[in-house]
């Protein structure tokens, strides 16, 4: 582990604490009346952990599965702006791009685009994709086989985790004024909205963020 | 929840990641580049502050502003991304446990 270079390493970190969170998945999987086959089959397949827990909770607090099925498809949508930035940066040809689309989530987009150079952004792409999507299913088996016997997730601080990481991330990605425009704005769209739309459109809302920072780089002239 | 929604779901989700990664690479140089550039730093800010903030579709404060902050605070002063993680995560707990 010492021996692996910093985004490598940063990789695997950020994989095992995603599979502490499919662990409470798992749980609430298994509440909501998943089978372990059908809570797998979500995790290997559907891989995008808000879908998968905005489903499933739908699920278990009685919604229908029309309900589930759309709120869990507008939180992956983000995924495919994940996916169209990071094909514009890398380029990515052949048949990798098959399994490779699996693994665009939050987690590896954000670990992809802090890296300094194109190498070691495809690098953490594939890294963190894979350890999260190793985790993520060892964790979504754990929860359901082993019950609640883990107890309430948030009593070990584990839903800071995300937030946490993504914090870690965020600067190099904020390093000039256009796209600290652009998470200004978005997060200010997002956070308005949360009140008034249903749960995954804030997130999706934020893109318009990109509005008033490409109206900054006209005037000026910049890139 | 039946295999069908499942599927259902699983073939939407997997879609929309392959929809983007092959029009990524079609994006020329323009202000559609620019756009697609800006959208993750855009989200992602917007991600931690949902993260820390919502709950239910309503916007409440609690425990996890705390971890939120220690993780801003240790970031700054270049703790270790593990550290970071660790550290906001026992900010957290810690408060739920002193809030009761």
């Amino acid at each position: 582990m010492p021996d692996l270079a910093p985004h490598k390493r940063n990789s695997l970190v950020l994989g095992a604490a995603v599979g502490l969170i499919a662990i409470p998945f798992g749980v609430l999987a298994s509440t909501a009346g998943l089978s372990l086959a059908k809570a797998m089959f979500m995790s290997l397949f559907v891989f995008t952990g808000a879908s998968q827990f905005a489903a499933v909770s739908i699920i278990s607090s009685g919604g229908s599965p029309i309900s589930a099925v759309a709120s869990g498809l507008l939180l992956a949508a983000r995924n495919s702006l994940y996916g169209m930035r990071l094909s514009e940066l890398l380029r990515p040809v052949g048949w990798k791009r098959i399994p490779g689309a699996q693994l665009v989530i939050d987690e590896s987009t954000a670990l992809a685009l802090a890296q300094e150079d194109d190498e070691r952004s495809r690098e953490a792409l594939w890294w963190t994709g894979a350890t999260v999507f190793v985790f993520w299913n060892i964790g979504t088996v754990l929860g359901v086989q082993l019950g609640d016997v883990v107890g309430d997730p948030e009593t070990y601080g584990l839903d800071a985790a995300f937030p946490a990481s993504f914090v870690a991330l965020l600067g190099p990605l904020v390093r000039e004024m256009p796209a600290r425009i652009a998470a200004l704005a978005g997060s200010a769209i997002a956070m308005i909205a949360v009140p008034f739309t249903p749960a995954g459109l804030p997130i999706l809302l934020a893109a318009l963020g990109v509005i008033p920072a490409l109206l900054f780089t006209r005037p000026g002239g910049q890139t | 929840m039946s295999w069908f929604a499942l599927i259902v779901l699983a073939v939407g989700a997997y879609g929309f990641k392959l929809a983007g990664v092959l029009l990524g690479n079609r994006v020329k140089d323009g202000p559609l580049r620019q756009a697609v550039q800006l959208i993750p730093p855009a989200l992602f800010c917007a991600l931690i502050l949902l993260q820390t903030f919502e709950r239910d579709t309503e916007l409440v404060l609690d425990a996890r502003v705390v971890g939120l902050v220690v993780a801003i605070v240790a970031t700054l002063r270049k703790v270790p991304f593990i550290g970071v993680i660790l550290l906001a995560m026992a900010a957290t707990a810690l408060s739920r446990l002193i809030a009761g």
